[in-house]
């Protein structure tokens, strides 16, 4: 390894990349289908439910941290039942840190799709309609292909801000290494510890990462015009 | 009972549609009328797009009723927008194949190389960008779409709409020799009288969502009470034969109802059939024969008709053996000439258009 990364650091980045990724999935799973019906439903509760999707923006992390570690500790609602379920409760565990993450990055995956689905437009369904295509054909051949822009900057949103989430973690998470201890709160213990070397090596780390990441989503994006004459 | 049955009671914001009408079956049915008036509503319910109450059979099956309403997927139409509305994200050839292959073999009654050279889009085929053609050719390769579904009902909203006269020419042909090779029932939504009068064969005419009338092309436009008679274009249709080539004048004459009509060279055999469009400002009246006179086609018939039109004009309505001709003229002629009904009339031509 180039970097002086010592085992307790490559595990949080590990972990990092693990969370980031297991969330990117399910948040675009869910959030394919709430975007979607938000994007064309004429319900007047859409407007309620969009709202209480952008809510995470405005609230500070912590704030949303600790409601979701009383929902889902011991005492909690969701707690009670995962307890019953035997399935323990999610606070200071792996999958807590997934269900917390996916709350805070919501919008971020709902946003950009919703307006992508918003983008493709009524008419385009339509004429799928009119040639024969079925709802899920018109969703997967018409839909899908046109808001493609909309789940890659969904997918890459998402991502991002989980490789960079640190308020949420903390209150739920905690800081157990191998298990939930993630990249920021490793950073964070390491300047508290006045280790600058290695606070360094993981900013570093992120920088590097997260420009390598945009540089290769600017070149698909590219040859994506490119194929077009 | 064959065509189309429709019966349709929707409101929308403020627009209230409230129609029943009949489309027959292997004609093509104009729907005309202001903006605003409800054809593109009655078309997009005719194709589920807009779920009125009412009901809807064609060709004797039921898509619509109090229980039933067929999803537009499941309904054999063919729908071309009043935009092309192609598919970005697909080739040309793709956008074609788009309907054709959602349609089992089975179902198939065209051929895409049939479809393919009835609009002439052979040399659009490998186009990969659907968005760098041109206005025109996109509606060919959507007319196309559609077509290859093989719809049993062709539903057709302003498709010329946004297109220069060449295109429009060319699309109003291959349509003409579309619908006669396929006997396919066709319903144009249309506010151009000049389009409804070269290719319709059945009109309904809107009005604020309720159908004015409905009937027969020519004698449709031929009535007096209706809101054609008072548009500024307003027009008769009359169906004639190529009767003579002349190589002198370049010219050809039509026979018609009333007599004949000498119009510029026509390219098609002697006795083919063609629609004549004369407008109503362009025939004069004569109780007379006309002796120097630069009009040389004169059309004799008997006055049926006769009502105030705005300011000083007034239509008349002349019967010519069975066919009905139009001549919008002032009220002081009117008076001056001592026209009545049931009178034996000249109607003097001065421009007269081959349609088809």
């Amino acid at each position: 390894m180039l970097l002086p990364l010592d085992a307790d650091d490559a595990s949080a980045l590990w972990l990092t990349l693990r969370l980031a990724s297991v969330v990117t999935v399910l948040l675009l799973a869910i959030a394919t289908p709430l975007a979607w019906w938000l994007a064309y439903t004429r319900s007047t509760s859409a407007r309620v439910v969009s709202a209480l999707v952008a809510l995470p923006l405005v609230l500070p992390p912590t704030v949303l941290g600790f409601y979701l570690l009383l929902v889902l500790g011991p005492h909690g609602a969701v707690g009670r039942v995962t307890q019953a379920l035997h399935l323990g409760t999610l606070p200071f565990s792996f999958a807590g840190l997934v269900v917390g993450s996916m709350i805070f990055s919501l919008p971020f995956a709902v946003q950009p799709l919703h307006n992508a689905f918003v983008a493709v437009g009524r008419r385009q369904l339509e004429v799928a309609a009119s040639l024969r295509a079925g709802p899920i054909d018109r969703f997967l051949s018409v839909a899908v292909p046109l808001a493609r822009p909309g789940f890659l900057t969904a997918a890459i949103l998402v991502f991002a801000h989980t490789m960079g989430e640190f308020g949420v973690v903390l209150m739920l998470g905690g800081n157990i290494p191998g298990q939930t201890r993630v990249l920021s709160v490793a950073m964070y213990n390491h300047v508290e510890a006045m280790d600058y070397t290695a606070a360094h090596a993981l900013a570093a780390i992120m920088v590097v990462g997260s420009f390598v990441l945009l540089l290769g989503l600017r070149a698909m994006g590219d040859r994506r015009h490119e194929e077009r004459p | 009972m064959s065509g189309v049955e429709a019966q349709f009671r929707l409101q929308l914001d403020r627009f209230v549609l409230d129609a029943a009408l009949h489309a027959p079956s292997a004609k093509i049915t104009a729907l005309f009328g202001p903006s605003g008036s409800g054809k593109t509503t009655i078309l997009r319910c005719i194709a589920g797009l807009e779920r009125a109450h009412g009901n809807l059979t064609v060709d004797g099956e039921v898509w619509q009723d109090d229980k039933h309403f067929r999803p537009t997927h499941q309904r054999p139409i063919g729908y071309v927008f009043q935009e092309p509305s192609l598919f970005a994200h697909l080739s040309v050839r793709e956008n074609l194949l788009y309907g054709w292959k959602r349609v089992p073999v089975a179902q198939r009654l065209v051929t895409v190389d049939g479809v393919v050279e009835w609009l002439g889009l052979r040399q659009l085929l490998d186009r990969r960008d659907p968005s760098a053609l041109s206005g025109g050719e996109k509606q060919r390769v959507a007319i196309g779409r559609a077509l290859l579904t093989s719809p049993r009902l062709l539903l057709m909203d302003e498709p010329l709409a946004a297109l220069d006269n060449a295109s429009k020419t060319a699309i109003l042909a291959a349509l003409q020799r579309l619908q006669r090779e396929l006997a396919l029932p066709v319903l144009y939504v249309s506010h151009a009288l000049d389009e409804v009068a070269r290719l319709a064969d059945h009109v309904v005419l809107l009005e604020a969502g309720r159908v004015v009338a409905e009937g027969p092309l020519h004698a449709t436009l031929a009535r007096l009470d209706l809101p054609t008679a008072e548009l500024e274009d307003t027009l008769s249709v009359l169906d004639a034969t190529v009767a003579e080539h002349d190589d002198t004048y370049h010219q050809t004459r039509l026979s018609c109802a009333g007599g004949g009509l000498w119009v510029s060279r026509v390219q098609a055999p002697i006795g083919t059939s063609v629609r004549a469009r004369v407008r109503a400002h362009d025939v004069a009246l004569a109780t007379e024969p006309p002796h120097q006179t630069s009009v040389s086609n004169v059309l004799s018939g008997r006055i049926v008709d006769l009502r105030d039109g705005d300011a000083d004009a007034v239509l008349v309505r002349i019967d010519l053996d069975g066919a009905a001709l139009l001549a919008r003229i002032t009220k002081r002629s009117r008076d001056r000439l001592k026209l009545h009904e049931g009178q034996a009339i000249l109607a003097m031509v001065k421009s007269v258009a081959v349609l088809a």
